[in-house]
C-alpha cells in the first residue's frame, strides 16, 4: 500500500527511482566545433526517436527581481522565429504524430520532441531554428505572461501544498536562487516583459550553451551528420557567464515556519537539510545521500522511518525521505510525515527525532541493503526498455555540467557505498541547526474538521510548459 | 496501490483510456495467442533482448461490482492486496518484493481490475509465488485493512477539498445518478468505515475470477514458460464471479452548475452524451475530437482559449466511451474573472463543431497525427503488454493492429458532418464550475 497520499508524495517515489537508475546501451558522444555537446542513445526496438535540447540555464542563473524569466522564455520559445509562426513548431509536430513539450528547472531548461523515427531531419531543423532565431511579436509576449500567470494560479496559488513548499523552500536558501521557486514570485512574473525574455534568450540560447540529446532509432552516424547540417551554421554566445550563484552561508539556526490555510485538511510536516550535492568527478558523497534517503524513506513499508512511524508505533501515515543530488550548488535532504488522525504536528515531530536518533544509534539492517543494492543492478536492466528515461539523465547531467562517465559510472559508485559510509553521512547531515522545519495545517478556529486539501508537497522542481 | 484516479482530473482517467483504445502496435509486432496447459489464454509478444517480463493482468467489471450498500469494498481490496500473504505479513511481502526487484501494481477503475508485474529472468519463479500469494492467498488481517481503510478515509478527506475532485465528482452524480458510475469507487466515509474483513473476501470473489480474465505478456518468456507461469499466478482464482453490471442510463442535461469553492481560479468540467467503441461513427467522431479539442495546441479550443486570449493554462476534450455508458467530455481551469468569457467560448466552439465543418487542412492533420502517434505508444514492454490487455477489454481482434489506421484514413468530411449533426449539441452541455466565478450565468 503505497502512494494513497497519492498527489502528495508521488514527486518523492519518482525521484527516488530515477536517483538508483543506472546506465547501459549503446551511448555515443560527440562536439560539433560551435560548442554543441550531442549524445546519441540507441534503441532500435521501435521506430521512434526524441530528440531533446538541454540549456544550461534555469531559474537559479536569473537575475535578483525578474524570477520567473527562465520560464517565460520557454514559453516563448513556441511563439516562432524568422522563418516559422507562432505555434508553428508544436503544430508541425502533432501534424506529423509526434509530440512535443518543454520543461525549466532551477539548473537547465529543455525542449524536447517523440516522433516518428525518420522525421528526425524535420524536428531537428525546428529546433535549431529557434536557437538562434526566435521572434517575439509585440502581441504575443503579453498574451503568454497571461499564461504563466495562470499556470501559477493552477499549479502553486491553488494548492496550499504548493505554496507551503515555496515558503519553505525560501526559509532553507538565505541566499542561494534556489529559495526562490522556478515559476518566479507573482508580483515579478507580473513585471516581466518582451527585454528581459530577449536579453535573456540572446546570452543563453547558443550551441555553445546547449546540450542536445537523440533516443532511440537512430545511428551516431546520422545524428551527427544532421546535427552539422542544422545546429553547425550556428553562431556560439561570447556572452556566457560563469555558473557562480551566491552560496548559503553556514546556518548556525534551525529554522521553523507554520504555514496555514483553510484549505487544508490533512497536516502534515516537512524537515529539510542543507546537504552536499553531486559533483562531476566527485560523486561519492551524493551516492552516500541517495542510499541514505532510500534507506530511510525509499520504500514506504520497509524503509527506517516508515518501519519506525508507520508500522511500530502509528504515530504516521506516511514518513518520506527524499535526496537528488543533481544540482549545481548545495541542495537539501528532507524528509516529509503525515501525522496519524489523533497525533499533532509537535507529536509527529518529537516521534520523528526520536526515530532519526534511534537509527543513528542503531544503524543499518544489513538485509535492507542488501535489498536496495539489488535495485540498483536491476535498476540497470529495466532502464534499458526505457530510452527516453536515459536520454534525460544524460541531459540533465551534461547540462549540470557532469561528463557522460560521471553518468556512466553512477551505478559502481553507488554500488561501492559501505552501510558506514552511509551512517557517517547521515550523522554529519542529520544535524538540527543545518534544518527547516514546516508545518503545514489549517487554522486553529477553522470549521469542522475532517476534510483536507489536495497536500502537494514542496519541491515540484520543473514547470512544464 | 490506491487508485488515484479519481483525486485527479478526469481527463487522465480519459486520456489513458484513449491510448489503450488506439495506441495499436507497429507492424513488426508480433502477437500470439498462447493457451495454458489449464486453459487460461494471453496474448504475448516475446522480446528476449532484455531480461525481465512485463505481465498485465485485468479482470473486467472493476470497482462497479462492489455490492449493494458496499461501495468502495472493491476499493479496498484491491489496495490491501499487497498487504500480506502466506507466510509474510505485509512488511514481508514488501521486503520480499524489494529483495527480488519484482515490481507489482494492483488498480481499480470503475470498468477494471488491473494487476501490473515486471519480473527480472533471473528470480521470475520466485517472483511469480509472490504474485500469487497476492492473487489467490492474501491475507486481508484487521491490521492491513484497519490501515489502508485509514488511507482511503485520507483520499477521502482530501478528495473533498480538491477542486478537481469535487468537479469530478458532481459531474459523476449528475451523468449517472445511483449507478456505480455516479459515486467515487474509494465509498464514502460512512461506507468505508463499515467494510468488514469479510466483505473484502467477499469483494475479490465477486471481481477476481477466471470467467473475466486477460492477460497480456511482452518480454523475456516464451509460449511454453507463460502457459505454466498462468496456471501457477491464476489456476487457482474462482472459476465464476459475480455478474456484471448493468448499463448506467445517462441522465445528464444542458446547463451549469456551480460549486462554490473558495480559490483564486474555477475548475471547468463539461460535457454531453457520447458514443460507444462499437458504434458505425466512433472513428469519425474521434477525428472530430482530435480538431475540437484533443489535440493540444492544434486544437481548435486551445487555439481560441488559450493561444488568442490566455484564458487558461489548457482545456482538452475526450471522448470517454466506458463499458456501460459513453460520454464526449471535457475540462479546464480558469481565473474566477475570466472563467464566464471561457464557458462562453466552449459553447460558441461547440456549436460550431456541431455544424459539422471542418477544413481539408484540419482533417488531413488530424488524421496525419492520428496516424503517425501510433507507433510511437510501443516504446517499452510493459506498455505494449498493456496495449495488448486493452485490445481484448475491447473485444478487437489480435489484427487489429493492421486496419486501424485504415479506419482513420477512411473518414471523410462527410462522415464528420454526419457524426457533429447527430452528436454535438451546445445545448446539451452540463458545466460543472468549481471555484467562485464571477458574471456565470
Amino acid at each position: 500500500m503505497r502512494a494513497s497520499i497519492a498527489t502528495a508524495f508521488a514527486a518523492f517515489a519518482v525521484f527516488q527511482a530515477s536517483a538508483l537508475a543506472a546506465e547501459a546501451g549503446p551511448v555515443s558522444h560527440f562536439t560539433l566545433p560551435n560548442g554543441l555537446e550531442a549524445v546519441v542513445i540507441e534503441d532500435h526496438r521501435a521506430p521512434v526517436v526524441v530528440q531533446m535540447v538541454w540549456y544550461k540555464a534555469g531559474s537559479a542563473d536569473e537575475q535578483r527581481g525578474r524570477s520567473g524569466i527562465a520560464h517565460y522564455l520557454e514559453h516563448l520559445m513556441f511563439k516562432g522565429t524568422d522563418t516559422m509562426a507562432a505555434g508553428e513548431l508544436s503544430k508541425t509536430v502533432a501534424a506529423n504524430g509526434g509530440s512535443d513539450n518543454a520543461f525549466t528547472s532551477y539548473d537547465y531548461t529543455a525542449y524536447f520532441q517523440r516522433i516518428a523515427a525518420d522525421r528526425l531531419p524535420l524536428v531537428m531543423k525546428m529546433e535549431a531554428d529557434r536557437m538562434r532565431h526566435l521572434k517575439i511579436s509585440p502581441d504575443d509576449w503579453q498574451t503568454e505572461r497571461d499564461v504563466i500567470l495562470a499556470e501559477r494560479a493552477q499549479r502553486t496559488d491553488s494548492d496550499p501544498g504548493a505554496l507551503f513548499g515555496e515558503q519553505s523552500r525560501a526559509a532553507q536558501f538565505l541566499n542561494s536562487p534556489y529559495g526562490t521557486p522556478v515559476i518566479g514570485w507573482r508580483q515579478e512574473m507580473e513585471q516581466l516583459t518582451r527585454d528581459d525574455a530577449l536579453a535573456w534568450y540572446r546570452r543563453f540560447y547558443a550551441p555553445n550553451n546547449a546540450v542536445l540529446v537523440v533516443a532511440g532509432d537512430v545511428t551516431p552516424d546520422e545524428v551527427k551528420t544532421l546535427a552539422t547540417d542544422y545546429y553547425g551554421p550556428l553562431a556560439p554566445s561570447d556572452d556566457i557567464p560563469p555558473r557562480l550563484r551566491p552560496q548559503e552561508p553556514p546556518q548556525l539556526a534551525a529554522r521553523r515556519l507554520t504555514f496555514t490555510d483553510d484549505r487544508v485538511a490533512q497536516p502534515y510536516l516537512s524537515r529539510s537539510y542543507l546537504a552536499t550535492e553531486r559533483n562531476p568527478g566527485d560523486q561519492k558523497k551524493a551516492a552516500t545521500l541517495t542510499l541514505l534517503a532510500e534507506i530511510l524513506g525509499g520504500n514506504p513499508q520497509t524503509s527506517v522511518l516508515s518501519r519506525k512511524l508507520v508500522f511500530d508505533k502509528g504515530d504516521a501515515i506516511y514518513a518520506s525521505a527524499f535526496y537528488d543530488g543533481m544540482s549545481i550548488d548545495k541542495t537539501t535532504f528532507s524528509i516529509a510525515l503525515m501525522p496519524a488522525q489523533d497525533v499533532s504536528l509537535p507529536e509527529a515531530e518529537t516521534a520523528l527525532d526520536a526515530a532519526l536518533s534511534e537509527f543513528l544509534t542503531e544503524g543499518i539492517d544489513p538485509a535492507q541493503f542488501e535489498r536496495i543494492r539489488t535495485q540498483i543492478r536491476a535498476a540497470q536492466i529495466y532502464q534499458q526498455d526505457d530510452a527516453q528515461g536515459l536520454a534525460q539523465q544524460y541531459g540533465e547531467a551534461l547540462a549540470s555540467g557532469f561528463s557522460i562517465a560521471d553518468v556512466q559510472s553512477w551505478p559502481d559508485v553507488l554500488m561501492s557505498v559501505t552501510a558506514d559510509d552511509v551512517m557517517a553521512a547521515a550523522r554529519e547531515v542529520l544535524t538540527p541547526a543545518d534544518s527547516v522545519t514546516g508545518y503545514i495545517e489549517r487554522p486553529k478556529d477553522a470549521p469542522p474538521p475532517a476534510p483536507d486539501a489536495p497536500v502537494s508537497l514542496p519541491a515540484t522542481q520543473e514547470v512544464t510548459q | 496501490m490506491i487508485r488515484v484516479v479519481l483525486s485527479t482530473p478526469l481527463r487522465l482517467a480519459a486520456l489513458t483510456l484513449a491510448a489503450l483504445l488506439f495506441s495499436v502496435p507497429a507492424q513488426a509486432l508480433d502477437i500470439e495467442e498462447v493457451t495454458s496447459p489449464g486453459g487460461i489464454k494471453a496474448w504475448l509478444v516475446e522480446a528476449h533482448d532484455i531480461p525481465f517480463t512485463a505481465l498485465e493482468i485485468r479482470f473486467r467489471g472493476g470497482a462497479s461490482l462492489d455490492a449493494e450498500g458496499k461501495r468502495g469494498a472493491i476499493n479496498l481490496m484491491t489496495a490491501t492486496l499487497e498487504e500480506g500473504s502466506a507466510d509474510l505479513d505485509s512488511q514481508g511481502f514488501a521486503a520480499a518484493q524489494e529483495a527480488l526487484a519484482a515490481k507489482f501494481g494492483f488498480d481499480v477503475d470503475d470498468d477494471t481490475l488491473s494487476v501490473s508485474a515486471r519480473m527480472l529472468s533471473e528470480n521470475r519463479d520466485k517472483a511469480v509465488e509472490l504474485l500469487r500469494g497476492a492473487l489467490t492467498d492474501p491475507h486481508f488481517d484487521q491490521a492491513s485493512v484497519d490501515r489502508v481503510r485509514g488511507q482511503v478515509l485520507s483520499i477521502l478527506a482530501s478528495d473533498a477539498k480538491d477542486p478537481n475532485a469535487i468537479a469530478g465528482t458532481t459531474f459523476r452524480k449528475l451523468a449517472w445518478g445511483n449507478h456505480p458510475y455516479g459515486s467515487s469507487l474509494n465509498g464514502t466515509e460512512d461506507s468505508v468505515k463499515a467494510l468488514t474483513r469479510e466483505d473484502l473476501f467477499d469483494a475479490k470473489a465477486r471481481v477476481m475470477a477466471k470467467d473475466r480474465l486477460v492477460v497480456a505478456a511482452v518480454g523475456d518468456i516464451t509460449p511454453e514458460a507463460l502457459g505454466q507461469m498462468l496456471d501457477r499466478l491464476l489456476g487457482d482464482l474462482p472459476a465464476t464471479g459475480a455478474p456484471m453490471p448493468p448499463k448506467a442510463e445517462l441522465k445528464l442535461t444542458g446547463g451549469t452548475t456551480t460549486v462554490d469553492w473558495d480559490s483564486p481560479q474555477s475548475v471547468v468540467m463539461f460535457g454531453q452524451k457520447g458514443l460507444a467503441m462499437d458504434d458505425p461513427d466512433f472513428f469519425p467522431a474521434y477525428v472530430l475530437n482530435q480538431i475540437l479539442g484533443a489535440g493540444g495546441f492544434s486544437s481548435r479550443l486551445m487555439d481560441e482559449v488559450r493561444e488568442k486570449r490566455g484564458l487558461t493554462y489548457g482545456i482538452y476534450t475526450y471522448l470517454v466511451p466506458k463499458d456501460l455508458s459513453e460520454t464526449w467530455q471535457g475540462s479546464f481551469a480558469s481565473a474566477n474573472d475570466k472563467v464566464a468569457e471561457a464557458v462562453t467560448l466552449v459553447k460558441q466552439e461547440w456549436a460550431k463543431a456541431a455544424t459539422g465543418t471542418v477544413s481539408d487542412k484540419e482533417l488531413e492533420d488530424a488524421k496525419t497525427y492520428l496516424t503517425g502517434a501510433y507507433p510511437l505508444r510501443f516504446d517499452g514492454n510493459a506498455n505494449i503488454a498493456d496495449i495488448l490487455a486493452g485490445m481484448q477489454l475491447n473485444h478487437m481482434p489480435i489484427d487489429y493492429i493492421a486496419t486501424r489506421n485504415d479506419k482513420v484514413n477512411a473518414v471523410t468530411k462527410d462522415d464528420i458532418a454526419r457524426v457533429a449533426k447527430r452528436m454535438l449539441d451546445a445545448d446539451a452541455l452540463r458545466f460543472v464550475v468549481v471555484g467562485k466565478p464571477v458574471g456565470l450565468n
